[in-house]
């Protein structure tokens, strides 16, 4: 017993963070569906990169001869457009690559804003504690009373319709739920033994913050923040098909679904592809997440 | 003339890392009318022996035994629904944590009420009637208002009382008490303790008691089974047992009640695992 | 219990307060002089200006203006339409019924169906049809809806040729608005078909709006059981030799709608946001749909409200829940 708790104390940090990722790994890699969704990921990530060499034309090339062509395997279809043409005659196979860019992006962008936008305010609710706290969740409650598409949307209509700006309007709507973990994570931790020795120890506010607790409440923020990548490519997408996303030509899915909507009867492929992608990112992204909050709960880990 | 009589029970749990054996070849028996003791320490697998006989473990344990017969039925054979003609009437069963035993969302009327008419075929009337006078057995006070409590309004001691009634509300042959006062104040533990003893000589069901608390052995049992990692150690009467312990694991167990404290330091359990391992090395090689 | 309700009810005030002053001030955050958003003007003169600002009380400080804002508000006065020119209180109440009826139906829907599929697969844990349905629950709950119900009426109207494809009943019947649901106001009406009529238009609408929370109340109600039935208390409950039917139907499951009540109520939201795209998809006449024709009229009064009332809503659905879990668990009903 003795013997090996000395040797811990003894492995170098760098160790500690190996063992510790080969046992995520060993925990997350035996959820079958998240290794799955990680594959998809990952083909997703390799295909916004290599869009341009993927792509068999031009996503925003109107083939003014070959409107509306159906899928190769359909009667109709031709060769060079495999998965068929659009109302302007481009390539659905390109605009559905380059589309992927998009998702990501837009995944992405809204995270990381949210993600660090939450964290921040989060920490300064959690550690500052009295009023500022409490004036702080008071504000993230009425964000959170709004349904997150509405607020999306109406902000969209007080920033003007496009990407850039949607983008914003939902990292803000996604934000509470990031300073509510980091705020809760943060309360739990201050009253650890272990800040209290940082503290002693000299350890200014922000160092502490930053080095100390931030590191211990990873795991719900790493799980919230896949749900939010999904979330957030699903909700961009809707605002796309509501007209408030990217705005055409931008081979953005959602969009892309938008301008189908009038040929569903005539030509179910350009409206059934596009919804394809987005709901395969989406469950890809949410296996992930399903393996990463099993994977990291100490608490599911045991039984 | 023995109620229950158990041969060589194994009980194996499938975990992530391989089988585990919990309880590897027990033999238990117990007469009508009398008190046996299951002692070792936690991990011993004197619960899980007991919750097979219940049908209680989940789905990954595998039971085995050569036989397990109750007032001379093989319980092996029956069907779920026959099991439970016997389980919950002629056996019925308490726990450690009085509290969390009791459903939270239900007063503690309406669970044992549900025994008396599911179990014991009372109507509405006669269940609210019987439930008070068994309230009252068990030394509830104002067992009609009592009735209409929630399991968190009450203490942990009145929880196990409300457990004990719900136990011998029909008249069981034998009851299963496992580790009924370890998890109550030290002042609540005795009076449980007698009330489950004076029950017992009241109706003349057989008790197993399961615990790890020699002092509670040496008050109530009549004959004691000492159990250590899923084997059985030693049995014999309780005098015996005191007297003349067999196993060096009973013997550390003994030893380790500060009133038979000899040296400087009392000693613990652990200082005897090796012998007590050896053990079982020895019996593994006979077998 | 009623200190409970209290604190709940003070602890809304706050948050009342936070969504009525984002709803006042949207309007004046949008680029462009709130003014001429508000009347829906443009290139007016000075004098005209001046007019309009004083009618709308723009000419106060803002302080004030927001207090006589509070003060329309809790009277029911919420301004004008610019397009219809008509209350917008009017025009909502006109409209909520119908996004009432779909949202109901579809968390009925949800809720009938989500719950035994969650019971059933913790029951069955590790079984074929826990794999599948979970798997079922996870492309749900991925699900992007409006691409879903362009899916269902590409099958069911156009293929099959089952349902409409929009509105909320035939033309052919007209029949007065009573309790402003279809399904009740079609049988009210007597004629023969109309009933029918209503649901056939429902039915798409309200599969579609019931995609997510079905697929979340599914998810939560499998976990819930599954961690209740590894309760004491339900050992117990097999101890007493009980029936499994019992055991999981009565002793279980009681536990585990507790926080499945909650999840079905933070549907609310869920069910508002899908509103808008499902409305939109079906035409469907909502305050869903109604908000999306008012951003795209720039009919900002009616925006601001809509907003305004549909984070009411939401939040007193969230009450109501609240309450609810305090009268089904009865440690915080008798605390």
């Amino acid at each position: 017993m003795t013997d090996t708790s000395v040797t811990a104390v003894k492995l170098s940090d760098a160790a500690i963070r190996r063992r510790m990722l080969k046992e995520f790994w060993f925990y997350f890699s035996r959820n079958k569906g998240a290794v799955l969704g990680l594959i998809v990921f990952i083909l997703l990530v390799l295909t916004a990169i290599f869009a341009p060499l993927l792509a068999p034309h031009d996503p925003t090339q109107q083939y003014r001869d070959a409107l509306l062509v159906p899928p190769v395997w359909q009667e109709g279809g031709r060769a060079g457009f495999i998965l068929g043409t659009d109302a302007v005659g481009r390539d659905m196979l390109s605009r559905l690559i380059f589309g992927a860019r998009y998702s990501l992006f837009i995944g992405i962008v809204v995270v990381s804003v949210a993600l660090s936008g939450g964290i921040i305010i989060g920490l300064i609710a959690g550690f500052y504690g009295r009023w500022i706290d409490t004036v702080i969740m008071r504000v993230m409650d009425v964000i959170l009373a709004f349904p997150s598409l509405l607020l999306a949307l109406v902000l969209v209509a007080v920033l003007g319709p496009g990407l850039t700006n949607a983008m914003i309007a939902i990292a803000i709507v996604y934000q509470p739920h990031f300073a509510r973990l980091t705020r809760a994570a943060v309360m739990a931790e201050k009253q650890r033994e272990y800040v209290t020795a940082a503290r002693v120890a000299g350890a200014g506010n922000i160092r502490l913050m930053l080095k100390t607790i931030l590191p211990n409440c990873l795991a719900p923020l790493i799980v919230q923040a896949t749900l939010s990548f999904s979330s957030a490519v699903l909700d961009a997408a809707a605002l796309g098909f509501l007209g408030m996303g990217a705005q055409p030509p931008a081979p953005e899915w959602g969009t892309m679904l938008a301008e189908a909507r009038e040929f569903i009867m005539r030509a179910p492929w350009v409206v059934t592809f596009p919804g394809l992608a987005i709901l395969i990112s989406v469950l890809a992204i949410n296996l992930m997440g399903d393996g990463l909050r099993d994977a990291l709960d100490p608490k599911l880990k045991r039984s | 003339m023995s109620l229950l009589n158990i041969r060589n029970l194994t009980v194996r749990f499938a975990t992530s890392t391989g089988a585990f054996t919990a309880v590897d070849g027990i033999d238990v028996r117990v007469d009508k009318g009398e008190v046996l003791a299951v002692v070792g320490e936690s991990g011993s697998g004197k619960s899980v022996a007991m919750l097979a006989v219940m049908g209680l473990l989940p789905d990954t344990a595998t039971v085995t035994a050569d036989e397990m017969t109750f007032d001379g039925q093989n319980m092996l054979a029956m069907s779920p629904r026959q099991r439970r003609r016997i389980i919950g009437r002629e056996i019925t069963m308490i726990f450690q944590e009085p509290i969390a035993s009791l459903n939270p969302s239900f007063t503690v009327g309406y669970q044992i009420e549900e025994v008396l008419r599911f179990n014991a075929g009372l109507g509405r009337k006669a269940a609210r009637a019987r439930a008070i006078e068994l309230f009252d057995a068990v030394g509830i006070p104002e067992p009609e208002q009592r009735l209409k409590s929630y399991p968190h309004q009450m203490s942990g001691g009145q929880s196990q009382r409300v457990m004990i009634a719900m136990a011998i509300a029909t008249n069981p042959r034998l009851l299963i008490a496992d580790e009924p006062t370890t998890a109550l104040d030290v002042t609540i533990q005795k009076q449980i303790l007698d009330l489950l003893m004076k029950l017992q000589e009241d109706s003349g069901m057989a008790l197993i008691l399961i615990t790890h608390d020699m002092g509670v052995v040496a008050e109530t049992a009549d004959r004691v089974m000492v159990q250590y990692k899923g084997h059985k150690m030693e049995e014999s009467d309780v005098l015996t047992l005191f007297e003349n312990p067999q196993s060096p694991y009973t013997r550390a167990l003994l030893s380790a009640l500060p009133e038979n404290a000899t040296g400087d330091r009392l000693p613990t359990v652990s200082d005897f695992f090796k012998a007590a391992d050896a053990q079982i090395a020895a019996e593994g090689g006979a077998a | 219990m009623i200190r409970f309700i209290l604190s709940k009810l003070l602890y809304l005030v706050p948050t009342f307060i936070g969504i009525t002053i984002v709803a006042f001030g949207f309007i004046r955050l949008l680029p462009g002089d709130p003014v001429l958003l508000m009347a829906g003007e443009r290139g007016v003169s000075p004098e005209r200006y001046a007019v309009i600002a004083e009618q709308l009380g723009f000419d106060k400080p803002v302080w004030q203006q927001y207090l006589t804002y509070l003060g329309n508000l809790l009277q029911g006065d919420l301004g004008n339409s610019l397009v219809t020119k008509r209350p917008v209180m009017d025009e909502f109440m006109a409209l909520f019924p119908a996004t009432v009826e779909l949202a109901v139906v579809a968390i009925i829907l949800a809720t009938l169906i989500g719950v035994p599929v969650g019971v059933l697969a913790a029951i069955k844990r590790g079984s074929w049809f826990d794999q599948i349905s979970m798997t079922g629950a996870l492309v749900g709950f991925s699900m992007p809806i409006f691409w879903w119900g362009l899916l269902l009426i590409i099958f069911f109207s156009g293929y099959l040729g089952w349902t409409p494809v929009s509105g909320r009943i035939s033309l052919m019947y007209y029949f007065p608005d009573v309790t402003g649901f279809m399904l009740i106001d079609s049988l009210l009406s007597g004629e023969k078909g109309a009933f029918t009529s209503a649901v056939s238009h429902l039915i798409l609408p309200s599969v579609v709006l019931a995609t997510i929370p079905l697929a979340v109340i599914a998810r939560q109600t499998r976990s819930a059981m599954l961690e209740v039935m590894g309760e004491d208390y339900v050992r117990t409950a097999r101890a007493k030799g009980l029936k499994p039917s019992r055991v999981i139907g009565i002793h279980a499951l009681r536990n585990a709608m507790i926080p499945v009540i909650t999840t079905i109520g933070l549907q609310v939201g869920v069910l508002m946001a899908g509103a808008i795209l499902t409305e939109t998809i079906f035409s469907w006449p909502g305050i869903g749909k109604w908000m999306i024709d008012s951003i795209s009229r720039r009919d900002y009064p009616v925006v601001q409200s809509g907003l305004l009332l549909i984070a009411l809503i939401v939040m007193v659905v969230n009450l109501l829940v609240d309450l609810t879990y305090g009268l089904i668990n009865p440690r915080i009903r008798h605390k």
